[in-house]
């Protein structure tokens, strides 16, 4: 599989979001907002590249080596919790700028579980670092394609005429759904 | 064995990941203000976002950084913006809670000028030409508001413009932020209390022309409504004195009404007496909201309707008053000035309680310059000065005679008479003549010619210089005063005064005129005729030919009051007379004082403008007003030369006393409209807006 592959796969063909369903609360929670989407798809970018590389090297040095992989789902959270926590520190005392523009996107990433779940894909899939790591951002570049475009059609759909009991999250689902179904058109490509 | 290896693993990797944590806290340590913290303890943290920023903590980093109000958290509550508040170590007075009020009632009545099809958005249509409405500034009726409004608070209402739902309404803004004309405006009452007519505003003409900028139309509706006591908060927002307006006030706002164009205006003042009355007849006052205590202290010198509406308004924006007045009791001119037939002192009294329960302290019998100076006052730990001492010094003639017994002037003789009949009415009346003379065209000198009438004088006779339709005095006034007997001399200016040998005056020499060229005024002037001197005999003769400020106190004062600059007819300079700061800067000065003799509802005005400027100037904010300030102008585009369609509606009668019975007392002789009446004239009200107005009612 080449670097290539991994970036079309993980973008389009296998999203995190509207392929493999992962991360919806905050697909829905920060797509009101065109400004809102922009900086949880940054935030993400950064925290899913950093924790796809840190679980690699966890898993890869210590749960293999000790036949621990069966504790990793704990431990995975563990890190990714730990890791969030102290790249929130960091940036607010090295690049004061980044963490304002991040602001209360950080933090909310604790819980996300589009950044768990490429981490244990990432492992399943047996990739060496560098395809984790190049995996791992293709992954973050889909989350943040499809909430973008999410936020720019529910932007749109504010301006519609909607049925009162459809409005708000229900037609954001059904919207959901058939951007979803948009993305199959990539199944297939690799 | 393999549980253990588990076991040992996690608590590596926890005690790993605490100790980098930990040591990271210490080599990324940034100071915060501990504040930050706390406040954001206090909101809701929830992260909606619903204050403008990025969740609680932004928020609370904002409100220690004095960027954000202490109220800055919409979900949480008055509770928590107190605690916050009290965190900040800020006053609470930031914490009077904000409401959105939708500022256009025009709506699908506006004219169209096109045809819009498109995206159901006010932002997508106003940058097609700012909307299809004609109204420059009026609501587009799509509708943003509601959408961007997250509590539900907002609905369009049936006439196409948002109607706001006052016990949802948070005040956040998103409404006020997402309205492409400025339609919504999140305001507290004391910003309400603050704002002045601007030329953006959407005011009808009747408002525009208000010296105390009431918002007529909507108060006439509410009366139209049968909601009383809610056109007596619409007017008290502006006016203190409604009771004392309703019966004295020459109404400028009814020569601009705009039904007025095609027939009779509608009788707005008659209105706000009706619910002025209405409130004190219901044996019940309505409560009036204060802001909370600023702890600033204002001295207001004076408690006439200046000094009374500028204490009123520092009042509710918080502040501590004391009024500082010369007479026994507050009022001033409308106390001692106007007689009792046309403003029953019960009733002013009952008014005058009012403004005083909100808290307002009143120091009576003690004037400035004689018990107390300007220094004494800052001295005594006030911030800030309002001086509403009026215009009670009357002018002279200027002739011989005039000191002769049986001479008197206009505000002294009624200053003195209203003292004897409301202080002393046992003690022996004042000396009234048998033929009395009063020299003036003006409101004092009908007011003079009216008391003399009631007080028994067998002749009055009022000698003007110019002829009745120049008199300056109010048009109903002068009709009463006819009804009432009083001879009118025209073109007459007096020469002398003439009396006999013990001093008495016995008659009075004038020159008869005639009119010549426009002065300055716009009024024709009296030019005399050569050798046409008349004489007119008399027993008491009354000089009311206008009124200036009494300003002894600049002599008596020791200390600050030199620099304090006066104009040329002796009123308190101030350089923009919409702030009325005087030259020393914590003085301010208002109504008569600053203007020379005006009407009482230019006082109160004044007394509210004085009052905005006060608020400002102990906020350290500036107090130049917006350049966009009305003030006595009006909006070009809302004067009218003709108006359509409208059908012919007789304007409600003013019910008075029968001439025989009114001439022998001092019974108020104007009398309230009856409820039908009062429901019939507000339906006259066309509902006007900025230039739209309501043609069902035409």
């Amino acid at each position: 599989m080449g670097y290539m592959e991994i970036i079309i796969g993980g973008i389009f063909v296998n999203n995190i979001l509207l392929a493999q369903f992962l991360g919806n609360c905050p697909f829905l929670g920060t797509s009101k907002k065109m400004e809102t989407a922009v900086g949880m798809a940054m935030a993400v970018v950064f925290v899913l590249v950093l924790a796809g590389v840190i679980t690699w090297v966890l898993y890869a040095f210590f749960l293999v080596p000790y036949k621990l992989v069966y504790m990793r789902t704990i431990a995975f959270i563990l890190v990714i919790a730990s890791l969030v926590q102290f790249v929130e520190m960091f940036l607010k005392k090295s690049i004061p700028a980044l963490y304002a523009g991040l602001g209360i996107f950080l933090p909310l990433i604790t819980t996300n579980c589009a950044v768990f779940g490429a981490c244990i894909l990432n492992v399943d899939k047996e990739l060496n670092f560098m395809k984790t790591l190049v995996q791992s951002f293709a992954y973050a570049v889909g989350f943040g394609l499809a909430l973008i475009l999410f936020a720019g059609v529910r932007e749109r759909i504010i301006l519609a005429r909607v049925p009162k009991p459809l409005q708000d999250t229900s037609i954001g689902l059904v919207t959901a759904g058939i951007l979803s179904l948009t993305f199959y058109a990539f199944k297939g490509m690799i | 064995m393999l549980s253990l290896s588990a076991v040992l693993f996690m608590l590596a990797l926890g005690a790993t990941c605490g100790a980098v944590l930990s040591a990271a806290s210490k080599i990324f340590y940034v100071y915060e203000d501990p504040r930050v913290g706390i406040v954001e303890g206090y909101t809701a943290g929830a992260n909606c976002g619903g204050c403008g920023y990025a969740g609680c903590a932004a928020a609370a980093v904002a409100v220690v950084a004095g960027e954000a109000p202490p109220s800055v958290c919409i979900v949480a509550g008055p509770e928590a913006t107190a605690n916050i508040a009290g965190v900040m170590g800020l006053d609470p007075g930031t914490a009077e809670s904000l409401l959105s009020y939708n500022t256009c009632t025009g709506g699908d009545r506006a004219a169209e000028k096109y045809v819009y099809m498109g995206i159901k958005s006010c932002q997508a249509l106003a940058t097609l030409h700012g909307g299809q409405r004609f109204c420059p500034v009026g609501c587009l009726g799509f509708g943003d508001c509601v959408k961007a409004c997250a509590f539900d608070a907002i609905k369009i209402g049936a006439h196409g413009y948002p109607v706001v739902n006052e016990m949802k309404c948070v005040g956040c803004g998103a409404c006020e932020k997402v309205c492409p004309k400025d339609i919504m405006e999140i305001k507290t009452m004391s910003q309400r209390l603050l704002h002045l007519n601007q030329y953006d505003d959407r005011i009808a003409p009747c408002q525009q022309t208000c010296p105390a900028e009431i918002d007529i139309p909507k108060y006439v509706y509410q009366t139209k409504i049968g909601d009383y006591e809610g056109a007596v908060n619409t007017i008290r927002e502006r006016n203190p004195l409604m009771l004392a307006c309703g019966r004295v006030c020459p109404h400028p706002c009814e020569d601009k009404c705009r039904r007025g164009i095609e027939d009779e205006p509608v009788s707005i003042n008659q209105l706000k007496r009706f619910v002025a009355d209405y409130e004190m007849n219901s044996g019940k006052r309505l409560p009036i909201s204060v802001a909370p205590s600023t702890g600033k202290k204002i001295a207001v010198v004076g408690g006439g309707p200046a000094g009374l509406s500028c204490a009123y308004f520092l009042r509710r924006l918080g502040h501590d008053v004391t009024i500082f007045d010369a007479m026994p009791k507050l009022g001033g001119m409308i106390r001692y000035g106007i007689p009792e037939y046309r403003l029953p002192k019960d009733v002013l009294a009952w008014e005058i309680d009012g403004i005083l329960n909100l808290g307002v302290e009143h120091k009576p019998n003690v004037a400035l310059g004689r018990d107390f100076d300007i220094g004494a006052l800052i001295a005594s730990g006030y911030d800030a000065v309002f001086l509403g001492i009026g215009a009670w010094k009357d002018y002279t003639l200027g002739v011989e005679g005039e000191n002769l017994q049986g001479c008197y002037t206009g505000i002294n003789f009624l200053t003195n008479f209203a003292v004897w009949q409301q202080e002393r009415p046992h003690e022996q009346r004042p000396f009234i003549g048998k033929k009395c003379v009063v020299i003036g065209g003006g409101n004092t000198a009908i007011d003079c010619v009216r008391t003399l009438v009631r007080l028994g004088a067998d002749e009055v006779t009022i000698v003007y210089r110019r002829t009745r339709k120049e008199m300056p005095a109010n048009e109903v006034e002068i009709v009463a005063a006819e009804h009432e007997g009083i001879n009118f001399t025209f073109l007459a200016a007096p020469t002398q005064v003439i009396g006999d040998e013990a001093g008495n005056v016995t008659q009075l020499e004038y020159l008869k005129m005639e009119l010549g060229e426009p002065d300055a005024s716009g009024r024709r002037r009296p030019v005399p005729i050569e050798g046409s001197e008349t004489v007119i005999d008399t027993d008491m003769l009354i000089t009311a030919i206008g009124q200036g400020p009494d300003v002894f106190f600049k002599d008596e004062s020791k200390r600050l009051d030199e620099d304090l600059k006066l104009t040329r007819w002796n009123t308190i300079d101030s350089e923009d007379e919409i702030a009325l700061q005087s030259s020393i800067p914590y003085i301010f000065s208002g109504g008569d004082a600053a203007t020379g003799a005006d009407l009482v509802v230019s006082a109160i005005g004044a007394g509210r403008r004085a009052a905005r400027s006060i608020h400002f100037y102990l906020a350290n904010e500036d107090i130049t007003p917006p350049s966009k300030t009305l003030f006595r102008n009006n909006i070009p585009v809302s004067i009218f030369e003709s108006v359509s369609g409208i059908t012919q509606l007789p304007r409600t009668k003013m019910p008075e006393l029968p001439v025989d019975e009114r001439i022998k007392s001092f019974v108020e002789a104007d009398l309230v409209i009856t409820e039908d009446e009062a429901l019939y004239e507000s339906s006259r009200c066309l509902e006007c807006c900025l230039i739209c107005y309501n043609k069902d009612v035409a």
